[in-house]
């Protein structure tokens, strides 16, 4: 035994392996863990954009669907619809998507330049991004900061978030949306524009996140009967 | 080599908003005599009620999942040591650096010293159960750090110097146009033709705090969850206040109790599902936050976890009441408790209110520091049903009443009243003579019932401990055996 005062840690584990002796728990090994929920349902990809876009529209999201050939038209009357004229794009999204939009886009992290400040971004009309994956079931989309999806704060301070979801990122629940992802990345799951519930538990959209949320779903003619 | 097993210590007195100034009948007594309060609670618990229900019932494997968040919480609270150490890890490995607090003072001062660290005198903070537990914001308070609440309903309580109410929307209590009135009254810069339309509030509310959240240095936050194999944690939030101070600050301070755990990155599956739905009704929040240690170039690029114990380890002795360390701060058992309707969430002292603040709080600072909570509830069960994690409530109530009763008939070397009446009538039912003269003596509750009907307050001592809140039918003419024989004589059978 040393004389040194024990340290907090030591304290609190200690505290606890004698909870655990005067009180023995139960013996519930982790692979005894009942799973009987649902983990590996299937759906057709046109189930999933029904249900995602349904889901989506239910939590006041805005939604336009979209095919690979016709993103780049889609996204640009998105902008203009919503008055945008300046947005931030992360380092890594095609540059493609918003040739000919008219709107002034400000990459972050270029190749050869710093990344934009927050009151750089606040000065900002809005963002477009890309995703990881998306929820069909709870109508979520899910960033992880990949290059095409940017640090976290570029899909914070902008009033306007503009997401493109591809068909084949939707997923149908949230367990197989957890085992695409990789947990150190940090991750956002977004579920409509941001929300507060705190005035007589009514849900009332627009507090300090982004206060539209527009999601562009790109089905590619295969995908669908379309 | 180990010696015998110490009872770990309560939560201490003096720090904290664990205890409240009186005992529940005699706070719940305010808050039924004020109307408004009633009329905003009831509203407000019946539209959630119903927005959960809906929720719910889209679910086919709801059983199966609340069954599931039960398991895993059982199996993390048996193993609370091996994944406290494995998070401890993950966490350093990915550049955070991890604090342990015995209690609510030990708590306050490292993220005291933490913030006068970093030489700044003001914070912004994600609402967080822990820390008004421990009382953090009175504590920065005092080493002359403005500690700013950037929850809208925190916000409500803080502008409003008042308590919070719920553990979800601690301004349950209040209705718009009280809000309206505090956000005139308090905010400063607010317009003052601000109507009394949430959206417009809600508004208000981003206007002035925006300036907050983009020059504050340091953010303060608590956790929904921590991973113990990834290091990752997790907030659940709504309005994007979470979001801010989770990415903008410098530095982020997040204090979390040690029940908080789970094992695996996929257990998130779970809770994921159960918990947005319990609480809010909804089928997922607005925006849930996950982080791991430090990302270079994102976010805060210094990461503080204080791990809190606070009466935690005592609650983990309790073989009976230890599952209350299960809770995931859903709050849908305080949506359906027809008490905490009436009563609201102030008449329980502690921050915990509801069925789940009736055994949580008097588990974390002894029962005696809370001696009225356990009785503050009709037993009905609504709560049980509700918790997503299966949490036997009523249990754990009748076992708290219990460990009191035990207690003061020890401390004070006399039974208690409930004592008395229960040993009383062991008695007489033990004796099949006894239990008939004690039954017809139910004639003289006729003569206290006559003029009502029913029986109230007799005026007796310990019998009017019982019946001053109690109404009791006047007893028959006759009781059912006497009628029995009478009826029945000569029968054969």
């Amino acid at each position: 035994m040393s004389d040194a005062p024990a340290s907090a840690r030591d304290v609190v584990l200690g505290r606890i392996r004698d909870a655990h002796r005067l009180a023995p728990p139960p013996d519930l090994p982790y692979e005894a863990i009942a799973r009987d929920y649902r983990r590996t349902r299937s759906a057709s990809t046109d189930e999933l954009v029904e249900l995602l876009v349904d889901r989506l529209v239910d939590y006041k999201a805005r939604v336009r669907r979209t095919t690979p050939d016709e993103l780049v038209a889609t996204l640009a009357a998105a902008l203009r619809d919503q008055g945008v004229q300046s947005v931030a794009v992360p380092a890594g999204l095609d540059a493609g998507w918003l040739d000919g939009s008219g709107v002034a886009v400000r990459r972050d992290r270029p190749a050869d330049g710093a990344g934009l400040t927050v009151a750089e971004l606040d000065h900002l009309d809005g963002v477009v991004t890309a995703c990881a994956v998306a929820v069909a079931e709870t109508g979520t989309i899910v960033l992880d900061a990949s290059p095409d999806q940017g640090r976290r704060l570029l899909t914070l301070v902008p009033d306007y978030h503009l997401c493109v979801v591809r068909a084949d990122q939707i997923v149908p629940d949230v367990p197989q949306a957890l085992a695409l992802l990789d947990p150190v990345r940090p991750t956002t799951m977004i579920s409509g524009p941001s929300a507060t519930s705190d005035i007589e538990l009514n849900r009332v959209e627009g507090v300090h996140g982004p206060r539209t949320l527009e999601v562009v779903v790109v089905t590619s003619s295969s995908d669908s009967g379309m | 080599m180990l010696g015998m097993p110490t009872l770990p210590p309560p939560a201490p007195r003096g720090v904290g908003h664990l205890r409240g100034d009186e005992s529940f009948p005699a706070a719940a007594r305010h808050a039924l005599a004020d109307t408004q309060l009633r009329a905003n609670l009831g509203h407000a618990t019946r539209t959630i009620r119903a927005k959960r229900a809906s929720v719910v019932a889209e679910l086919p494997d709801w059983e199966e999942l609340r069954e599931a968040g039960r398991q895993l919480k059982v199996h993390t609270m048996a193993h609370l040591p091996d994944y406290l150490e494995q998070l401890e890890a993950a966490v350093t490995a990915r550049g955070g650096v991890v604090h342990w607090a015995r209690d609510a003072d030990e708590a306050n001062r490292i993220v005291v010293d933490l913030v006068k660290a970093k030489g700044v005198d003001e914070v912004v903070k994600v609402k967080s159960m822990a820390t008004q537990e421990i009382a953090l914001n009175e504590a920065l308070e005092a080493a002359g750090v403005s500690a700013w609440e950037t929850d809208l309903a925190e916000l409500i309580v803080q502008l409003g110097h008042d308590r919070p109410s719920h553990i979800l929307v601690p301004a349950i209590h209040r209705n718009r146009s009280e809000i309206r009135r505090i956000f005139l009254d308090e905010m400063g810069d607010v317009d003052p033709d601000l109507t009394d339309e949430p959206a417009v509030l809600a508004g208000a509310a981003r206007l002035h705090l925006r300036r907050k959240f983009l020059s504050a240095e340091v953010a303060i936050s608590g956790a929904n969850y921590a991973i113990a194999e990834t290091g990752t944690i997790g907030v659940v939030e709504s309005e994007g206040n979470g979001r801010m101070c989770l990415t903008l600050p410098k530095t982020l301070i997040t204090v979390m109790g040690i029940e908080k755990l789970v094992p695996r990155y996929t257990d998130l599956e779970v809770f994921l599902q159960l918990l947005p739905r319990s609480s809010t009704g909804e089928r997922m929040n607005p925006y849930t936050s996950m982080w791991t240690g430090l990302t270079p170039d994102d976010g805060p690029q210094e990461f503080h976890l204080v791990l809190l114990d606070n009466g935690r380890t005592q609650v983990l002795a309790d073989a009976e009441g230890r599952d209350a360390l299960n809770c995931i701060r859903c709050s849908a058992c305080l949506n359906v408790c027809p008490v905490y309707e009436r009563a609201g969430g102030h008449a329980y002292g502690s921050v915990y209110p509801g069925p789940i603040g009736a055994i949580l709080s008097p588990l974390l600072t002894g029962v005696e520091d809370n001696a009225s909570l356990p009785f503050a509830s009709s037993l009905c069960g609504a709560c049980y049903d509700a918790c997503p994690v299966k949490i036997n409530i009523p249990e754990i109530l009748v076992h708290l009443r219990a460990r009191h009763t035990e207690t003061y008939a020890e401390e004070h070397r006399a039974p208690s009243a409930e004592a008395v009446a229960m040993r009383t009538l062991s008695y007489v039912m033990r004796s099949p003579l006894r239990w008939t003269l004690a039954l017809r003596s139910g004639r003289f509750g006729r003569l206290l019932g006559r003029r009502r009907g029913t029986i109230g307050e007799v005026p007796l001592p310990v019998v009017k401990q019982w019946t001053e809140t109690r109404d009791l039918a006047r007893p028959p003419q006759q009781t059912f055996r006497d009628w029995w024989a009478d009826t029945h004589s000569g029968d054969p059978s």
